[in-house]
């Protein structure tokens, strides 16, 4: 029941760009790029060569890219962008109802609607990720991670439930949210990043420190992933992302593999893209979109430089505990040949609390990564889908742009066409206008729509960030005072002893 | 920020009971760094009839110092007695060549930026000047309290004449003759190792030094690098706040008071890990490489005791040689108690030294290892002080 809903929900936001697809059938595909964005916003580093699925990679192909029925199950295929699976879109637009939180959510002129609802409603979610599990053998191994979810909200049929999920799951998740939301001038957060080499270790059975701390790394930023998911109200109530939480089976999430043909045209519009943006201009007459893109291009700026400083310290934390260690063992030598007693036993005691200096350190290195890297490294990838989302800003204005050009050029040709006897063609011509004059119209409410969702996300996002930065600095300064705490207890010990000798 | 803590340079820091008598004080009261030489001013305070006035000043350099350390080692009089380890060559490459790259990088930082990076290294400067001033010091003062050494006559000549003492340092084939010394002298340390002593102190004394002494070289590297690691992490820190000031000054929410905050906060703390590191390097580095110097001059003096019983028992040999085939008897005679003599002498002088060594070593230790105990407890409450007071600042603001 809920399944079918979210079908027909699907094909809602759709609607309109599907209307397009059928006039547009020979356009390229590169200006309707939503599905590049996931590859832009998956962070930096793309691994263009492995992932954690590597099956026939080009199994898939033919099935995802070829047009098929318009009774395909589009919901839970992980195919790309709608401009290539057309569909016709049902004339009636609205769904059955199913619960009150199903309701119109996405007719675009609803969304003003839900999102003030929003403010009333009470958010209650977390969700833990945990449990990670080696599934398999070999290079097909993979990590399986529990999901569990604990709500009040009546959005779940549940308070508590888990599910089991793999990275690529995750992976699949955001595909799906950014090629339906980013266009619109949602900031969709970011997937955590593919790891070639830090699977791999896992994958080969190496169980050691650094594999485990390669999977604990994981298994946070997924955990972090999730929550920031669920914390946009829009996004929580996302059909993908409900299966993604509730539903036992998922899909295999294949798109997201980097040399599936998918992966492939990612790559593909992504290039275009970058060609595109650096030839679009875009005549600004909202002074509020330049100062906040400049305001983020510079804290972007800021955040890298904090960043490396921050990895740096955790770097250098990490090695001063292993000196610490080596240190105490040494001091533990020297105090054993000692052949004065007391002086023998306060090198032991040295020794002791060098020890414990050590395990402090290695603690420290760990809040200093999860609470203030991690931090820091979500936020750049977060930024990232910010400036997407002002990109697409422009290139929905330039859609708007061309279509008045067109539509320009076609009322040319009408008038043209006064001067000479063929009726029929003068009437088709009168036709092309009336719908182009209606295309030109929705492009016009399409730039205002993205250009209102994205004032709205922006101030949504800067207090997320107020918030997020407040909660983990303190989490951070309050682990530096536990350390400093304990610094202080063995050192009194320490000092107790010494005073006897 | 640089605190003149009062155990700072002290000589008597890492050898306590020496006997500060008025007959005789010695102190650098100033040096001077210039571009590649450090020039100490010798300070001597003395009642003692040898000198002319009973207080003057000399100015010494590096090699001067390390001219008198190896004539006490090459002067036969003095085989039984642990002589002063002689300081380490001032070395301030490391501190230069930070500079430098400061100066090359002047243009890819703000001046706030580059102004505190350069206060640093002068403050980094400053410590390593002030601690090649007190390895140097301690040396006098080493020699100074000896009730032997303090007699020396090139000891007077240093302190007193007060022109160059022309000493060119090693030449070429000078450095290539210790050298081969060392090797000769290693060599031998092994085979005299070997020969069980029949006094069980100095057995004792010897199983004891050598494995004191390698476990002191262990230790003082891993101290060494315990150290830098911290003083990284300083620096990391020292970073980060510039970065959150910058954070603090652009951000445009209510972030930017708490990011000046933060960014305070650490600037302060920042210079007490700093802190924390630097006198971890005096009380615990500087002890362990000085106990490495000092116990290695006691290995030479179990090595040259040994070395004069090797000369004994050949003497004794000789002499056994000589009267069975009755010939130069008197001459073998002569020689075998020459050595007798000799060894006896360095054995009786040597358990003193030994002993004295072993009390100078624990007074040492305690000192240090209490003071260490100290600091590190002072500065982790003031770590604790400013990170609480700044949460609390944080947490009523939000």
């Amino acid at each position: 029941c809920h399944r079918i809903g979210s079908k027909m929900l699907y094909l809602d936001i759709r609607g309109d760009l599907d209307s397009e697809i059928r006039e547009r059938g020979t356009q390229s595909l590169s200006s309707l790029s939503t599905e590049d964005v996931s590859a832009n916003t998956n962070g930096p580093n793309q691994d263009a060569l492995f992932d954690d699925d590597p099956e026939d990679l080009f199994a898939e192909a033919t099935e995802e890219v070829s047009l098929d029925s318009p009774e395909r199950d589009i919901l839970l295929s992980d195919g790309p962008s709608p401009a290539i699976t057309p569909i016709t879109p049902p004339t009636s637009v609205i769904a059955p109802r199913i619960g009150h939180t199903h309701d119109d959510m996405f007719t675009h002129s609803s969304f003003d609607e839900i999102e003030e609802e929003e403010v009333d409603d009470s958010f209650d979610i977390n969700i833990s990720v945990s449990d990670p599990e080696k599934v398999g053998d070999g290079m097909n191994a993979y990590m399986a991670y529990k999901v569990t979810t604990k709500t009040s909200m009546s959005l779940f049929k549940q308070r508590e439930f888990s599910v089991k999920r793999r990275f690529s799951d995750f992976l699949g998740l955001h595909s799906k949210l950014a090629s339906k939301y980013l266009h619109v001038g949602y900031i969709v957060p970011p997937a955590p990043e593919k790891s070639i080499v830090g699977m791999t270790k896992v994958k080969v059975g190496k169980e050691d420190q650094s594999s485990n701390e390669f999977v604990e790394k994981r298994r946070s930023a997924l955990e972090r992933y999730l929550m920031r998911t669920v914390k946009h109200h829009i996004l929580l109530k996302d059909p993908d992302v409900l299966q993604f939480l509730e539903s036992s089976e998922l899909p295999r999430a294949v798109s997201t593999q980097a040399l599936s043909s998918a992966g492939l045209l990612r790559m593909v519009n992504k290039a275009a893209d970058a060609v595109n943006k650096m030839t679009i201009k875009m005549n600004e007459s909202d002074a509020w979109f330049e100062e906040k893109q400049q305001h983020f291009e510079s804290l972007d700026v800021q955040l890298r430089k904090l960043h490396i400083s921050v990895e740096s310290l955790v770097c250098h934390r990490k090695e001063l505990s292993v000196n610490t260690a080596q240190f105490a063992k040494s001091a533990a030598m020297l105090g054993n040949s000692e052949d004065h007693t007391a002086l023998s036993r306060a090198l032991s005691q040295l020794a002791e609390v060098e020890e414990k200096m050590d395990q402090l350190h290695q603690d420290q290195a760990n809040a200093d990564f999860y609470l203030f890297s991690e931090l820091l490294g979500d936020y750049v990838r977060l930024l990232a889908a910010v400036k997407g989302v002002f990109d697409h800003r422009i290139k929905t204005w330039q859609k708007w742009q061309d279509s008045q050009i067109l539509l320009q050029k076609k009322r040319e040709a009408e008038a043209k066409l006064q001067f000479t006897n063929k009726s029929d063609k003068l009437q088709q011509a009168k036709d092309e206008i009336k719908d182009m004059e209606g295309r030109v119209q929705q492009d016009e409410r399409d730039f205002e729509q993205i250009s209102r969702t994205i004032r709205k996300e922006v101030g949504r996002f800067e207090k997320e960030r107020v918030k997020d930065f407040k909660t983990s600095i303190i989490k951070y300064l309050e682990s530096l005072v536990l350390t400093q705490q304990q610094v202080i207890k063995s050192y009194f010990t320490f000092r107790y002893v010494t005073a006897s000798v | 920020m640089f605190q003149s803590d009062q155990n700072e340079g002290d000589p008597r820091a890492v050898n306590v009971d020496l006997q500060t008598d008025a007959t005789l004080q010695v102190d650098i009261s100033d040096a001077l760094s210039e571009r590649d030489k450090v020039k100490f001013t010798v300070h001597t305070k003395s009642s003692l009839p040898n000198f002319k006035l009973n207080e003057f000043s000399v100015v010494r350099q590096h090699e001067e110092f390390i001219w008198l350390h190896d004539s006490f080692v090459e002067n036969e009089e003095y085989a039984g007695y642990i002589i002063p380890p002689a300081p380490p060559r001032p070395d301030f490459d490391a501190s230069r060549e930070k500079l430098q790259k400061l100066g090359e990088g002047e243009g890819s930082m703000t001046k706030e930026e580059f102004t505190k990076m350069k206060q640093e290294l002068e403050a980094e400067y400053l410590a390593i000047f002030k601690k090649t001033v007190a390895m140097h010091e301690v040396f006098l003062c080493r020699v100074a309290a000896h009730p032997v050494l303090r007699k020396d006559l090139n000891f007077h000549v240093f302190l007193e004449y007060n022109q160059d003492l022309s000493v060119r340092g090693k030449n070429k084939k000078e450095k290539l003759e210790d050298f081969f010394k060392n090797v000769v002298k290693s060599a031998d340390g092994v085979l005299v190792a070997g020969v069980k002593d029949v006094d069980d102190f100095f057995e004792h004394e010897k199983t004891f030094l050598l494995e004191y002494h390698n476990r002191v070289k262990d230790a003082s590297a891993k101290s060494d690098r315990m150290i830098r690691s911290h003083k990284n992490a300083a620096d990391d820190i020292n970073r980060i706040a510039s970065s959150l000031y910058t954070l603090g000054t652009q951000d445009t929410t209510e972030l930017c008071k708490f990011f000046l905050k933060v960014s305070e906060l650490f600037e302060k703390t920042r210079k007490v890990e700093s802190r924390v590191a630097a006198d971890e390097d005096l009380k615990l580095s500087d002890l362990l490489k000085y106990y490495l110097r000092e116990s290695q001059a006691a290995k030479d003096l179990l090595y040259r005791r040994s070395r004069s019983l090797v000369d004994y028992e050949n003497a004794n040999k000789a002499l056994d040689k000589a009267r069975s085939k009755n010939r130069d008897v008197l001459q073998a005679e002569t020689s075998q108690q020459i050595c007798c003599h000799k060894f006896e002498k360095i054995s009786e002088s040597a358990k003193q030294e030994l002993i004295d060594f072993k009390t100078r070593r624990v007074a040492a230790f305690r000192k240090n290892l209490v003071e260490l105990a100290e600091l590190e407890l002072k500065h982790a409450k003031g770590n604790l002080q400013l990170l609480q007071s700044c949460l609390g600042f944080m947490k009523t603001n939000t």
